[in-house]
C-alpha cells in the first residue's frame, strides 16, 4: 500500500473517528464527550466521502453531526445538574473493557482473511467478479477486481432520490420509514413533554 | 321353573317364609306402627299355621306315609367331588311338629298382644311392642325352618337363629341388669354346646359325606357302618357314638338339660310369651326334637330293646334320668310362679330325652308333642295371673289399697329396696330415676356405675342397703331365692275368683303337666314313657340276658320324679287360686283393662264396652281355653290299643304310634300292654297329687313358714331354694376362677406382665432404634434433604444478584455470551 | 487504495468502542451517544462492503440512509426518555434506574 493522498486522508479520518469515539467514551466531561462525538462523526464522514459516498457523508453531517448531536447537547443541559459527577464509569468497566477489546479482537480475526486482497473476491465468490469483469480494475488495487474510483460516477444523488421514489426502487421502504420517523418525533414529544397536571 | 306350590312337595318351603318376612317388615319398615307390626306378625303365623296345617292334612291321608316322605332339594353349593344339597323334608315326625308348633306359636302371638299391649305407654314392654313381634317373628321362622329342615345343616341353622332369638327375648327388658345377664347366660351356655354340636355336625360329615336325614338314618348300610366301632370312630366308640355324643351335648345345651341347665330358670327374666315361646314352641322343643330326628344314628350299633345300649343312649338316659328327677324335686322349692314352671320344663325335657335314652322313640315324641301344648298353656296362664298381680299392685300405688297393710305376708327376700331390681315393680320409670338421681347427689352412687333400670342395690330414697356388694355380683332378680311380688305365689290366693278363666285352664293345664288319670294329654304320654321303662319287668324276655339296669335307672327316676311333678304342680295352683288372697296385691288383682269410667260410659254399644273392659284378658285368656282343649285331647291320640276300656273308642288304634313310628325305617314295636306302668302312673300322680292337697289344698290366709320346710328342715330348703347350688357353684367353680382367671392371670399375668412386658420391651427397642434412626435421619437425611434445597436457595440467592435491574449489566452478560458463541466460531474457522 | 480491511478494522474499533461505552459509562445520555457510535461502525461497514464488492447497485447506500433515519428517531426518543426519565427521578444515572429486577 503505497503513500497516496487517499491513504493519508483514510488515516487521518480513521484517527478522527476512532480517536473521537475513544474520548467520548471515556473522557468524564458529559459536554466534552458530545463534542468528541462530533469530531468522530465529522470523521465518519470523511470515510464517507473517500467511499465514493457524498450523499452519505452530506446527510451524515447534516444529520449527525447538524440534528443529533445538538440534539444530545441539548439533553446534557436538560440534565445539566448531572453533569458534574466524578464517577463516570460504572462498577463493572473492567469487564466492559475486557469485551470490548476481546469484540475487537475476534472481530479483527475474523477479518484477518481479508488482509489479502485478492481473497475478497475468492471469499464472496463469482458474483463480485463477474459483476465487475467489464470494467477497468483499480490498478493499485492489485488485481482485487475493485472498481476505480473514477468509473463511479454513476451512483449519483439523483439516483438516489429516484431509487426512493419509485415502485422498482424504496418507496415502500421509504414510506415506512417517514412514519416510523413521524412516530419517533410525536413519541419523543408525548414523552418529554412536562406534565401540565 | 313351574312349580305347583301347593304340592306336599313343595309346600313345606314356603311354612317358614311368612314369619321371616313379617320380621323383616316389622324391623325394616312398620316399627312404628304398632297395630300395623301386630297384624303383620300374626298374621304372618296365620299364614305359616295355614300351609303347616294344610302340609300336616296331606301326610295324614298319605299311605305308607313313612317311607314315601315328601321332600325336595336344591344344590345349595359344589362341595369337593359332590354337592352339598339343602332342601325340606316332610315325614311322620315333622308332620306331628308342623301340627304342634303353629298352633302354640299362633296362640302365643295372640296371647302377646294382649300382654304386651296391658301394658302403660310408658313402659319398656310397650315401647318396643313392635321389637317384639319382629323377634317373635323371627323366632317363630327359625324354629319352623328347623322343622323341616332336611339336613343337620339347615337344623342347625334354625337352631342358632332361635339362640340368637332367645338372647334378644330374654334381655328384652335390657334396662333390668337381671336381664342383660340372664340373656348372656342364657346365650353362652348354649353356645358351648352349639360349639359341641357343630363338631358333631363337622365329624358327621365328614365321615357320612352328607347331612341329609334321608341318606344317613334311612339307610341301613350307612347307619351299620357309621356303627361299628371296628370301621369308624377312636377310642373303642363308633363314630356314630362319637357325634351321637356330640349332638346330644347339644341337645343338653338348648334343652337345659342337667348339667347346662342353669340358664333356663332365669331365662324367665323375658316377658312371660317369650317365656311360653321358648318352653313349649320352641327352643327346647328343638333340642329334644334334635335328638329324636337323630335318633337312628344314636342308636345305631346297639339295640336299647334289648338292653344293647349305646354311649348316646347311656348318656341321655343318666342325663334325662338325673335331670327330670333333680328338677321336680327343685320344682318343689320354687315360690316364683314362673320358676316352678322353668323347673318342670327342664324335669319334663329330661323325661324324654331319658325316654330316648332306652329306646322309646315314640313316646318321647308323644310327649314332646302333649308337653308343648300344656307347657305353653301354663305358661301363658301364669303370665295372666303375673299381670292380674301387677294389676293389683298398680290399684295399691294409686291408693286404692291400704298400702303396707298385708306386708308381713310379704316373702322374706321381697323387701323394699328389692323391688327395684325386677322388672315386675310397679315403680315407674321416673321414680327409678329419681331415686338414682338423689342417690348420686347423697353420695352413695358413683354416676354411671349403675343403669337405670338395674338399680339392684339402690333403695326407694336412693341409699344403698347394708348388703351392698359392688361387685362382682349377681343381679337381683338372678339371685336364686329371689322372688317378685307379683310373682310370687305365697302372696297370692283365692285368684280364682278374680280371673276365673285362667284358673280353669290353668288346671286343665296343670292336671295334664301332674299326669291327671285317663282324660290328660300329659298322663298318656308320661304313661307311654313309664311303660318303655318298666319293660325291663313286664317285658323281661326281649332283653336277651343283657342287664336292662339304663331301663331300671330311668324307671325309678321317673316314677319318683313324677310324683314329685305332681306334687309341685297342684301345689303351685292351690297356693295361686284356692283359700283367700294372702295380700293386697291379691285382693286387687284383676285382667280387667285400667279404662276411664268417661271413655267407657261414651262407649255406644255394648259390644264396644266388652272390648274396652276386656280386650287385655280376652286376647290373653282366648288362646288359654284352646290350648286348654288341646293340653286334654292331645293325649288321646296315642291311646295304648289294648288299653281296657277305652281302646273301644279308639277304635283299637294307638294313632300317634301308627303314625310317627314309620319315621324310623324299623318301625319300632309297640310296648305290649301291661297294667303296671298304668297303675304305677296312677300311684305316682295320686301320692303327689294327694300329698299336695293335704298340705295346700285348704290354703291357710298366711304361711308363716312353708309346711314342706317344716316337714324337711330348713337346710334342705334353702338347698331347694338356692336351686342345689347349682348356680352358686357355677359362680364360684366357673365364673369366678374365670373372672379371677381372667383378671389375674390373663389379664394382669400374660397380658399385662408377660405380654406388655414383651411389648414394652420390644417398644422400648424399637423406642431407641427409632431414636437413632430419628438422629440418623436428623443428622444426614436431613442434613442432605435440606443441604441441597438450601444450596439451591442459596445459588438461587446468588444467582439472583445477576438481575440487578441495571440494563448495562444484562447487556454485559448478552456481550459476553454473544463473545462466546462468536469465539466458537472463529476457533473453528481456525 | 485504501483495502477493504482497513475500513473493516476502523469499523470494528468504532464498534467496540461504542460497546464499551454503552456498557461502562452511567450516563444515559452517553450511553446514547455510544450507541449513536454504533450505529456509525455499522454505517461504515456498509458502505464499505458498498464500495468494494457491489457499487454500481445502488441498496448499499440506501440501507445507510435508512440507518440515519433509524438513528435520528433512536435518538429522537431516547432522549425524550431521558429527559422524562430525569423529570421524574432527577437522575441520569442508569443504576439508579434498576427496577426492572426481582
Amino acid at each position: 500500500m503505497e503513500i497516496t493522498w487517499q491513504t493519508i486522508a483514510f488515516f487521518a479520518f480513521a484517527v478522527m473517528t476512532l480517536g473521537g469515539g475513544l474520548m467520548v467514551v471515556i473522557s468524564r466531561n458529559l459536554w466534552h464527550s458530545a463534542l468528541f462525538l462530533m469530531l468522530s462523526l465529522f470523521g465518519t464522514s470523511g470515510l464517507f466521502v473517500l467511499l465514493v459516498a457524498p450523499f452519505l457523508a452530506a446527510v451524515q453531517v447534516l444529520v449527525y453531526i447538524g440534528a443529533i448531536a445538538i440534539l444530545v447537547l441539548f439533553a446534557i443541559m436538560l440534565t445539566r445538574r448531572m453533569m458534574g459527577l466524578e464517577e463516570t464509569q460504572n462498577t463493572q468497566w473492567p469487564a466492559a473493557a475486557a469485551v470490548a477489546v476481546l469484540l475487537f479482537i475476534i472481530l479483527v480475526i475474523t477479518l484477518s482473511p481479508l488482509v489479502d486482497e485478492k481473497a475478497v473476491t475468492d471469499i464472496f465468490g463469482d458474483k463480485v467478479a463477474n459483476l465487475n469483469a467489464h470494467l477497468p480494475v483499480d490498478p493499485d488495487a492489485k488485481g482485487s477486481g475493485v472498481v476505480a474510483n473514477d468509473d463511479l460516477k454513476i451512483v449519483t444523488v439523483e439516483k438516489i432520490g429516484e431509487a426512493l421514489v419509485t415502485r422498482d426502487g424504496f418507496v415502500l421502504p421509504f414510506e415506512l420509514a417517514s412514519i416510523l420517523l413521524t412516530a419517533a418525533l410525536i413519541g419523543a414529544i408525548v414523552v418529554a413533554r412536562e406534565d401540565e397536571a | 321353573m313351574d312349580v305347583n306350590w301347593l304340592n306336599a312337595n313343595y309346600l313345606p318351603w314356603l311354612i317358614p317364609v311368612p314369619p321371616l318376612i313379617s320380621f323383616m317388615l316389622i324391623i325394616l319398615f312398620t316399627g312404628r306402627n304398632k297395630f300395623l307390626s301386630h297384624s303383620i306378625a300374626v298374621g304372618s303365623v296365620v299364614l305359616s299355621f295355614l300351609l303347616a296345617f294344610g302340609e300336616f292334612l296331606k301326610t295324614t291321608g298319605t299311605k305308607e306315609f313313612g317311607p314315601n316322605a315328601f321332600g325336595d332339594s336344591i344344590k345349595w353349593m359344589d362341595v369337593g367331588l359332590g354337592e352339598f344339597r339343602m332342601g325340606v323334608l316332610v315325614d311322620p315326625l315333622t308332620a306331628v311338629m308342623l301340627f304342634m308348633v303353629p298352633i302354640a306359636m299362633l296362640m302365643i302371638f295372640v296371647y302377646s298382644m294382649g300382654y304386651m299391649g296391658a301394658y302403660p305407654d310408658d313402659d319398656p314392654h310397650k315401647i318396643r311392642y313392635s321389637r317384639f313381634f319382629a323377634y317373635l317373628s323371627l323366632f317363630a321362622g327359625g324354629m319352623l325352618t328347623l322343622v323341616v329342615a332336611d339336613n343337620l345343616l339347615l337344623l342347625f341353622m334354625g337352631w342358632e337363629i332361635m339362640g340368637l332369638c332367645s338372647y334378644l327375648l330374654i334381655g328384652f327388658l335390657f334396662e333390668k341388669k337381671s336381664a342383660q345377664q340372664a340373656a348372656v347366660k342364657a346365650f353362652m351356655t348354649t353356645r358351648v354346646a352349639d360349639v359341641l354340636m357343630l363338631v358333631g355336625i363337622g365329624y358327621l360329615y365328614a365321615e357320612a359325606g352328607t347331612l341329609s336325614f334321608r341318606d344317613i338314618l334311612y339307610n341301613e348300610t350307612m347307619l351299620e357302618r357309621l356303627g361299628n366301632s371296628d370301621l369308624t370312630g377312636y377310642l373303642g366308640l363308633s363314630a356314630a357314638s362319637i357325634i351321637g355324643i356330640l349332638l346330644v351335648i347339644g341337645t343338653i345345651g338348648k334343652s337345659a338339660q342337667f348339667p347346662l341347665h342353669a340358664w333356663l330358670p332365669d331365662a324367665m327374666e323375658g316377658p312371660t310369651p317369650v317365656s311360653a315361646m321358648i318352653h313349649a314352641a320352641a327352643m327346647v322343643s328343638a333340642g329334644v326334637y334334635a335328638v329324636i330326628r337323630m335318633f337312628p344314628l344314636l342308636e345305631a350299633g346297639g339295640n336299647p330293646h334289648t338292653g344293647d345300649y349305646t354311649a348316646p343312649l347311656i348318656l341321655m338316659g343318666v342325663i334325662g334320668s338325673v335331670t327330670a328327677l333333680g328338677a321336680a324335686i327343685l320344682g318343689v322349692g320354687q315360690n316364683d310362679i314362673k320358676r316352678v314352671l322353668a323347673y318342670s320344663t327342664i324335669s319334663q325335657l329330661g323325661f324324654m330325652v331319658a325316654a330316648l335314652g332306652i329306646g322309646a322313640y315314640v313316646a318321647a315324641a308323644f310327649h314332646l308333642i302333649t308337653h308343648a301344648f300344656f307347657k305353653a298353656l301354663l305358661f301363658m296362664s301364669s303370665g295372666s295371673v303375673i299381670h292380674a298381680m301387677e294389676h293389683g299392685e298398680h290399684a295399691l300405688e294409686h291408693g286404692h289399697g291400704e298400702h303396707g297393710h298385708d306386708e308381713h305376708h310379704a316373702d322374706e327376700h321381697a323387701h323394699a329396696h328389692d323391688e327395684h331390681g325386677h322388672g315386675h315393680s310397679s315403680y315407674t320409670w321416673d321414680d327409678l330415676n329419681h331415686a338414682i338421681a338423689h342417690g348420686i347427689e347423697a353420695g352413695h352412687l358413683q354416676p354411671g356405675e349403675v343403669t337405670p333400670y338395674g338399680a339392684d342395690y339402690v333403695g326407694p330414697n336412693g341409699e344403698l342397703p347394708d348388703d351392698a356388694e359392688w361387685k362382682p355380683s349377681v343381679p337381683q332378680g338372678l339371685k336364686p331365692d329371689f322372688v317378685a311380688r307379683p310373682n310370687n305365689i305365697m302372696l297370692m290366693g283365692g285368684l280364682i275368683n278374680k280371673i276365673p278363666v285362667t284358673a280353669y285352664a290353668m288346671l286343665a293345664g296343670a292336671f295334664s303337666l301332674a299326669g291327671f288319670p285317663l282324660i290328660t294329654a300329659g298322663f298318656w304320654s308320661k304313661d307311654e314313657i313309664i311303660a318303655d321303662a318298666m319293660t325291663f319287668l313286664t317285658n323281661s324276655g326281649q332283653f336277651e340276658g343283657h342287664s336292662p339296669w339304663l331301663h331300671i335307672l330311668v324307671f325309678f327316676s321317673l316314677i319318683i320324679a313324677a310324683t314329685f311333678t305332681a306334687f309341685y304342680t297342684m301345689r303351685m295352683w292351690f297356693l295361686t287360686f284356692l283359700g283367700k288372697p294372702r295380700s293386697a296385691i291379691a285382693e286387687h288383682a284383676t285382667l280387667m283393662n285400667h279404662v276411664d269410667p268417661e271413655e267407657l260410659s261414651k262407649a255406644q254399644t255394648p259390644l264396644k264396652k266388652f272390648w274396652l273392659q276386656y280386650s287385655n284378658s280376652a286376647l290373653m285368656q282366648g288362646p288359654l281355653v284352646i290350648l286348654a282343649f288341646f293340653a286334654i285331647t292331645a293325649g288321646f291320640v296315642g291311646i295304648h290299643e289294648d288299653f281296657t276300656i277305652l281302646h273301644y273308642l279308639t277304635g283299637s288304634h294307638n294313632f300317634f304310634h301308627e303314625f310317627v313310628g314309620p319315621s324310623l325305617l324299623h318301625e319300632p314295636e309297640k310296648v305290649p300292654f301291661k297294667i303296671w306302668p298304668v297303675l304305677m302312673s296312677l300311684l305316682a300322680f295320686g301320692l303327689g297329687a294327694g300329698a299336695a292337697y293335704l298340705v295346700y289344698g285348704v290354703p291357710k290366709d298366711s304361711y308363716e313358714k312353708d309346711p314342706v320346710q317344716k316337714t324337711v328342715g330348713d337346710p334342705v330348703w334353702q338347698a331347694l331354694k338356692n336351686r342345689f347350688g347349682f348356680d352358686t357353684f357355677y359362680l364360684t367353680v366357673l365364673y369366678q376362677p374365670f373372672e379371677l382367671f381372667a383378671r389375674k392371670g390373663s389379664y394382669q399375668a400374660i397380658d399385662k406382665d408377660t405380654i406388655d412386658g414383651i411389648l414394652e420391651t420390644i417398644a422400648v427397642i424399637f423406642n431407641n432404634l427409632g431414636e437413632g434412626i430419628k438422629r440418623f435421619n436428623h443428622v444426614i437425611i436431613d442434613g442432605v434433604g435440606d443441604g441441597i434445597p438450601q444450596l439451591i436457595g442459596l445459588g438461587g440467592r446468588w444467582f439472583r444478584n445477576i438481575q440487578s435491574g441495571r440494563v448495562q449489566q444484562y447487556l454485559l452478560f448478552t456481550a459476553v455470551m454473544l463473545l462466546a458463541i462468536g469465539l466458537f466460531f472463529v476457533l473453528r474457522v481456525l | 487504495m485504501v483495502p477493504l480491511y482497513f475500513y473493516l478494522v476502523v469499523s470494528a474499533g468504532l464498534f467496540a468502542i461504542g460497546a464499551y461505552g454503552a456498557l461502562a459509562r452511567r450516563n444515559a445520555i452517553a450511553i446514547v451517544m455510544s450507541v449513536e457510535l454504533m450505529l456509525n461502525a455499522a454505517n461504515i461497514n456498509l458502505v464499505a462492503f458498498w464500495r468494494y464488492l457491489n457499487p454500481f447497485e445502488i441498496n448499499g447506500q440506501i440501507f445507510a440512509a435508512f440507518v440515519f433515519i433509524v438513528a435520528a428517531a433512536e435518538a429522537a426518543v431516547g432522549l425524550a426518555l431521558i429527559i422524562s426519565i430525569y423529570r421524574n427521578r432527577q437522575t441520569v444515572i442508569v443504576e439508579d434506574v434498576n427496577m426492572l429486577k426481582w
